[in-house]
């Protein structure tokens, strides 16, 4: 399988970005898929400037193969610094062009690494809303 | 430090066994067939390598067809006996965890109008005896029994299988690919019909296998041409394999054996003391001596196995991940595991070419690896052994 991966997916895979945890995150996303079987985590800090929320900080847990740890590493990368609105429209294509593609039995990890950021940010509105 | 420990995948190819074939690849290179003395020579390299085949199970040397492996062999056995005997009834019993050559082969004949039934085992990989009786029919013309599995390392006691096989006059094949040479098979004593072998899991060459065939058992040829190996093969024979097989079977000695064992049980012991991990398949001596299986929670077996990679061990997986269908081993789930808990197994098979550093330095990477793993898996918070 190794020759299958890109050089960057092992590169982020050998040295993910971003792991852990956050304490007192704003939002907390967890997603599993069912079609492997692979856990992420993804836990963000939303910091207001100038009326904008910035994903000021995101971390991330992954319980998965090779593209599932570089998928979820590259996505925090991606979104880190971004606003709200800017990391939604980051799609898993963007994720697997970040990772110079993925094989396609493989593009489910990139998806799952979206949807484990959008429950995030919809974890942070539903607190933002209820609090 | 470069480890290999994918010996149930394949094997290095003993230099003693390259040596032996060299003449075979250069100017020996007669077509066994002719009636030349190039062919002559051929065929007698030939004749002599089948006989040293068979005196490993104690068989007769025209009982030995040459074929280019296990799958091979498999497909010849199972089909062979399966047309030959249709008249006979249409059902043949085998089990959950067969590798895919006889599994697959199985189910093409499913498709083609036989009955399969396929045993169940316990959490250890064995077959149980009792079902095996239960589920023979008078239709029930063969049945094939894997003796060491590839993955698990489970032996089954193939006596008693060939017993009651013999008792009720239905044939019996086994796959012995990971187990010839590693479990002593003498066909005098054991009543097999059919089994199957591989050079290249013995440190013999790639692209030739063979298959015991009982003198008397009843088999229709799979391949169409001349009639070579007693009509039942066609094909001009790899006599440069035939001769490598050979050698490779010539030099395993039963110490090597003892060796890879001590290794093996070393690794297992000290894999153990990782928390959270458990081994697949049965311990001590029903288990095969090169093999050890172990699924460690709260991790997943690619991710793990390219890190391994990366500090230069080979091994393999069960895991979905690592296969293209995203499916979990069938052997690993045969045995009651969960896919969740199927994804963190690790194979490591071992050959009489490890030693004790290699390892020591396994199990120190080992440990290293899964740590940094469990560290980014959120499946057990806050977890650090």
């Amino acid at each position: 399988m190794a020759d299958l991966y890109s050089k960057k997916v092992m590169e982020y895979f050998q040295k993910p970005k971003n792991m852990g945890e956050i304490e007192n995150a704003d939002g907390i996303g967890k997603v599993g898929n069912p079609t492997c079987g692979d856990m992420m985590y993804v836990y963000i800090k939303v910091t207001k400037k100038d009326d904008k929320e910035i994903i000021s900080d995101i971390r991330v847990k992954t319980f998965g193969c090779v593209a599932a740890i570089a998928s979820s590493s590259v996505t925090t990368e991606l979104v880190k610094g971004k606003t709200i609105e800017e990391a939604e429209k980051i799609s898993k294509d963007d994720v697997a062009k970040a990772l110079g593609g993925l094989p396609p039995v493989k593009m489910h990890c990139s998806l799952l690494s979206i949807d484990a950021l959008k429950t995030a940010i919809n974890d942070y509105r539903e607190k933002k809303s209820e609090g | 430090m470069k480890v290999y420990l994918d010996n149930a995948a394949t094997t290095m190819t003993d230099p003693g066994v390259a040596k032996a074939m060299q003449p075979y690849l250069t100017q020996e290179f007669g077509n066994a067939s002719s009636l030349h003395q190039f062919g002559r020579e051929a065929s007698g390299a030939l004749d002599q390598a089948r006989v040293a085949i068979a005196k490993k199970i104690n068989a007769e040397p025209e009982e030995i067809i040459f074929t280019s492996g296990g799958t091979e062999s498999d497909n010849l056995a199972i089909r062979g006996v399966a047309y030959a005997n249709k008249n006979k009834g249409n059902h043949i019993i085998t089990s959950t965890i067969e590798h895919p050559a006889v599994l697959n082969t199985c189910k093409q004949l499913e498709k083609e109008g036989f009955k399969i039934s396929y045993l169940k085992v316990d959490k250890r990989g064995f077959i149980d005896f009792e079902q095996l009786k239960k589920e023979i029919t008078d239709k029930t013309i063969l049945v094939s029994i894997i003796h060491a599995n590839n993955e698990i390392g489970t032996i089954q006691e193939i006596e008693t299988i060939a017993n009651i096989c013999k008792e009720k006059k239905i044939v019996f094949h086994s796959d012995a690919v990971q187990s010839f040479t590693k479990v002593h098979i003498d066909v005098k004593k054991t009543k097999i019909d059919l089994i199957s072998f591989s050079a290249h899991k013995i440190h013999g060459p790639n692209g030739i296998g063979a298959l015991y065939l009982r003198k008397g058992t009843k088999i229709k040829k799979q391949l169409e041409g001349g009639s070579q190996e007693f009509n039942l093969r066609a094909g001009t024979e790899y006599v440069a394999g035939a001769v490598g097989f050979a050698k490779a079977v010539e030099l395993v000695e039963d110490k090597h054996y003892s060796y890879v064992k001590q290794l093996r049980d070393q690794l297992i012991k000290g894999l153990e003391e990782i928390p959270n991990c458990q081994l697949n398949g049965p311990r001590g001596d029903s288990r095969v001596c090169n093999n050890a299986n172990i699924i460690f929670n709260f991790i997943e077996g690619e991710a793990m196995l390219l890190r391994l990679d990366m500090k230069g061990i080979a091994v393999s997986t069960g895991s979905a991940c690592s296969q293209r269908d995203l499916k979990p081993s069938h052997v690993l789930t045969a045995i009651g595991l969960k896919a969740a808990v199927a994804h963190g197994s690790i194979r490591f098979t071992l050959s009489r070419f490890n030693t004790t550093e290699e390892i020591d330095y396994t199990i120190k990477t080992v440990k290293e690896v899964v740590k940094a793993l469990r560290e980014i898996s959120p499946l057990r918070r806050g977890y650090n052994g």
